[in-house]
């Protein structure tokens, strides 16, 4: 893959209710500081992806509520339905096809409806809908899978939550910032057994963007570039029955070719931090093994050995995760954006040292159906 | 000045998106929702290729990506293979919480069937042993089975 | 810069108003193994999947994983593109990127749509801001019919000369067996309809369809192995100009967006005489007063000569630039595959393949795609490596 990088990023704060902002409100304000941040002009792009969700915004084509917002006027511009990751992939195609830049936008406003009826929306509408499953209940039962296939207990993975929330008091954009113990998740109502509440990452509103450029343009920018090395998405069976729900086939294979592209072979060695998409607890040592950084039931030995921490080798999700902040489709994007911050130094107060080598890692469809891994490098 | 953003009144408007929708189930599909109806039967099929036994039965196999025409019939009974019990509520759900969504291995099928159980949920764990029941009033729906009921024993 | 990429092959499905026998994914297989088997490929032989359609049609929300089953897209990289009428243009143009950037070899573009499933104007009305236009946005119909109107009046086109286009376009459908509607109609057949919003009449507009369409995407060095004669991109552009109706009504412009899109396209395809130098063209035109209006803006002809363009066969099969040998959109309608199936049936001329609807030494074709707020897509393909 020839050289490409990330020269800008921007995300807003994620909260429960941006009640004086609409999309395109948030959108502008992500795509200006993004600019801003790279040192670059809307002139300087001549591509720009957004990423919405017609369920989630109430509107089929969504894209066209945030053209304008975007900086899309009289540019090459389309629209990804699905997380920020794959959308972000997308941007990054179009740089290596020629483009100088592409900005990719990413916004979501939980709050302006119902969850549950959106993510009822994704299971197969004539033998799952009317079942009244949604993304939590599916996700519940992948927990107890992984769970009983390799012995996992609920309080192993509540104590996941207590790292990911407690790493998101250092991250002035989190929207769940807490500081628990895991008696306080183990008392937490339960929602859909085994996940309590706080074994689930939130609804939040939120918007990000990131701009990805050529080496020219990169050099054009006054930030420091982060280069990417690999990128690679996986996509598994649909209907949950026909899965292994306890293995993730599809990141292993995604994870395999990002690796390959950036010429990985010893992962957990040479990463210097993770951002993965933890919608529950027990993502987090599920996709950790999908990634090949720990052996099938053992991805909560990287917590349990001090190894994901913050001042472990390998911290995962320094910035909270997605348990701390959850705006649907924006959540992949600011694993990437905060990979980047990582990388150039620029993460305060949950900057991992020495930090020059990341993972970044979105889902998408019911159980993490599908998968979408960035390798990124300090280095060209 | 007064900065007029921090004493605008923040308005919203309310609206719902009614579209009606009807979904075409298809020549498989149906036959399917037939049998569930009209026989209380639960039919699959089965890949050539992989030899895999698909319930609900497919028109192609996803993964060979070939045409499955072999039919066969299974259940009513099967093994729980993971569950989870829903405490909360909303329109969409057909059974008021406390009430357990199931993934079933139907005897015979080499998929699970995602479903519902109403009764005797604490009884659930992985390898219990459970049965479909039917509705009376069956239209041709996944509903015409109402939920799968634990066996006791087993 | 990017590699050259050709299209090697195409699949659609019988287009019809109702498929009862098919689910969404068994649909959408249909297109797939059509084009597979005419790019004579596998499904293991691609290596990823674009796939698009308007989701309020439907309400499925995350297509691209439900698709996969029939899609072809298990344990394969694949991402939804959706972008309302133009869906089918921004889906061709990923897949295009896809393999252009050097990641993958051999790309499966697909756009469905199930219309039959929903009531299209309720669903489409979803788009429109709700706030500002949902109140009076009554569908797609009313903005067209505004355009019409102020296009009538300003350069004494009539209703009967925007008639001839649905003649046209539902003629040549006789020639191609998957077009939804099979009959063809004349200018009294279309002055008598019912008047649905003035001045459009109900066989001045497209049906509402049920159908997939699927295009494979090679890069060079590939794609001759496959095929004698690939369908080369040599330019694609987007222009999609607004984001409010009310920003759109500026009628003395014409259509901004496809002056837009197709000048910088014409650019990068060296073309400077469109009329000329393109052989044949598949024109997204959702309704006839677009075939007068809109070949204005891709510069075929002068500003307001595109009655006169029409009237003198310019645009018929033995035409200067033959116009929609498929039927176009006024004869299917499956939104989500629209545009691309003005994609596949341009490539289908390069490649030679069009059968009866083949136009004699077709070497370059032009596609356009239409949708959401006036906005345009425009691809051109010929028959040289760029």
């Amino acid at each position: 893959m020839n050289d490409v990088a990330i020269a800008g990023v921007a995300q807003t704060r994620h909260e429960s209710r941006k009640d004086n902002m609409i999309y395109a409100d948030m959108v502008f304000d992500v795509v200006t500081s993004a600019l801003e941040d790279a040192g670059l002009t809307l002139d300087d792009i001549d591509s720009v992806v957004t990423v919405s969700n017609d369920f989630l915004d109430g509107r089929t084509i969504s894209g066209m509520a945030v053209g304008d917002a975007s900086g899309g006027q009289d540019k090459n511009i389309s629209t990804v339905e699905g997380d920020g990751t794959f959308g972000a992939f997308y941007g990054l195609m179009r740089v290596l096809s020629g483009y100088g830049a592409s900005i990719v936008v990413a916004h979501s406003k939980g709050s302006e409806g119902d969850i549950r009826y959106v993510t009822n929306g994704m299971f197969d509408p004539i033998y799952q809908r009317l079942l009244g499953i949604e993304a939590i209940s599916a996700s519940a039962m992948q927990a107890r899978e992984y769970m009983q296939r390799y012995g996992v207990s609920e309080e192993q993975l509540a104590s996941v939550s207590v790292k990911n929330h407690g790493n998101a008091r250092n991250n002035p954009y989190a929207h769940l910032p807490m500081d628990i113990s895991i008696d306080d998740v183990m008392k937490s109502r339960p929602v859909a057994d085994p996940l309590k509440k706080l074994d689930c990452g939130p609804v939040s509103d939120g918007a990000a963007a990131i701009i990805i450029a050529s080496p020219e343009i990169a050099a054009k920018a006054t930030s420091t570039p982060v280069w990417v090395k690999g990128v690679a998405h996986c996509a598994e069976d649909y209907m949950i029955g026909d899965r292994d729900l306890a293995v993730p086939v599809a990141l292993k294979d995604a994870a395999r070719r990002a690796y390959d592209m950036a010429g990985i072979k010893n992962p957990a060695e040479e990463l210097d931090l993770v951002e993965l998409y933890d919608a529950f607890s027990y993502m987090e040592p599920l996709w950790l093994e999908g990634l090949g950084l720990a052996e099938a039931g053992k991805g909560m030995s990287l917590l349990e050995k001090g190894v994901s921490t913050m001042e472990g080798s390998l911290p995962v999700n320094p910035s909270g995760g997605v348990l701390s902040s959850h705006p649907v489709l924006v959540a992949g994007l600011v694993r990437i954006i905060e990979s980047v911050l990582q990388l150039r130094g620029q993460a305060g107060e949950r900057q991992v040292k020495n930090a020059t080598s990341a993972l970044a890692h979105g889902i998408n469809g019911p159980c993490g159906q599908s998968h979408c891994v960035w390798i990124l490098n300090k280095d060209k | 000045m007064e900065n007029w953003k921090d004493t605008v009144e923040i308005i919203t408007q309310e609206g719902q998106i009614a579209v009606p929708y009807t979904w075409w189930v298809g020549d498989t599909g149906s036959r399917f929702l037939m049998a569930l109806r009209d026989e209380k039967k639960i039919l699959a099929n089965r890949c050539s290729e992989c030899g895999k036994v698909y319930v609900p039965p497919r028109k192609n196999c996803g993964q060979c990506f070939v045409d499955i025409d072999d039919w066969t019939e299974v259940g009513p009974e099967g093994t729980v293979e993971t569950f989870t019990i829903v405490h909360f509520n909303y329109p969409v759900q057909p059974v008021k919480a406390s009430f357990a969504y199931v993934l079933v291995k139907l005897d015979g099928a080499d998929v699970s069937l995602l479903h519902l159980v109403k009764n005797d949920i604490e009884k659930l764990g992985k390898g219990s042993r459970v049965v479909a029941r039917f509705s009376e009033n069956r239209t041709g729906s996944i509903l015409d089975i109402d939920s799968f009921q634990v066996i006791e024993g087993k | 810069m990017s590699r050259p990429v050709g299209i090697v092959g195409t699949g659609q499905t019988d287009h019809k108003s109702h498929r009862p026998d098919v689910n969404g994914r068994e649909m959408i297989r249909e297109a797939v193994t059509r084009a597979l088997e005419d790019a004579e490929l596998s499904i293991k032989d691609i290596d990823a999947i674009v796939i698009g359609n308007m989701d309020h049609f439907e309400s499925i929300n995350y297509v691209d994983t439900w698709s996969v089953e029939g899609s072809g897209g298990v344990m394969k990289p694949i991402m939804k593109i959706t972008t309302g009428g133009t869906t089918g243009a921004t889906v061709a143009l990923a897949a295009y990127y896809h393999v252009a950037s050097g990641l993958f070899d051999r790309v499966l573009a697909i756009g469905w749509e199930k219309n039959s499933e929903s009531d299209t104007t309720a669903a489409i009305i979803t788009c429109s801001d709700p706030i500002w236009d949902r109140f009076s946005y009554s569908g797609a119909i009313p903005s067209l019919a505004t355009e019409a109107t102020a296009y009538m009046k300003q350069y004494d086109a009539t209703q009967e000369d925007a008639a001839l286009i649905a003649v046209r376009d539902r003629n040549n459908a006789l020639n191609n067996h998957h077009a939804h509607l099979q009959r063809p109609v004349t200018v009294d057949d279309v002055m008598n309809s019912p008047m649905l919003a003035y001045p459009i009449k109900l066989l001045d507009v497209c049906p509402r369809t049920d159908g997939a369409c699927a295009v494979v995407f090679a890069a060079d060095g590939v794609a001759q192995k496959l095929t004698k004669q690939p369908a080369w991109v040599k330019a694609g552009s987007v222009r999609h100009t607004y984001t409010w109706f009310g920003d759109s009504t500026d009628y003395d412009r014409g259509l901004v967006s496809l002056q837009r899109a197709s000048a910088e396209a014409y650019k990068h395809a060296g073309i400077t005489k469109p009329a000329e130098e393109i052989d044949v063209a598949e024109l997204y035109l959702p309704y006839t007063y677009a075939g007068l209006k809109w070949i204005e803006d891709l510069g075929f002809c002068g500003k307001g000569e595109g009655a006169k363009f029409v009237r003198e066969g310019n645009t018929d099969m033995n035409g200067k630039i033959p116009v929609n040998p498929s039927g176009g959109v006024i004869s299917t309608n499956c939104i989500g595959a629209t545009a691309l199936l003005r994609v596949a049936e341009a490539a289908i001329q390069v490649m030679g393949k069009g059968g009866d609807r083949q136009v004699d030494g077709a070497k370059t074709a032009l596609a356009t795609g239409f949708g959401g707020c006036f906005w345009s897509d425009v691809v051109i393909l010929g028959a040289q490596k760029p």
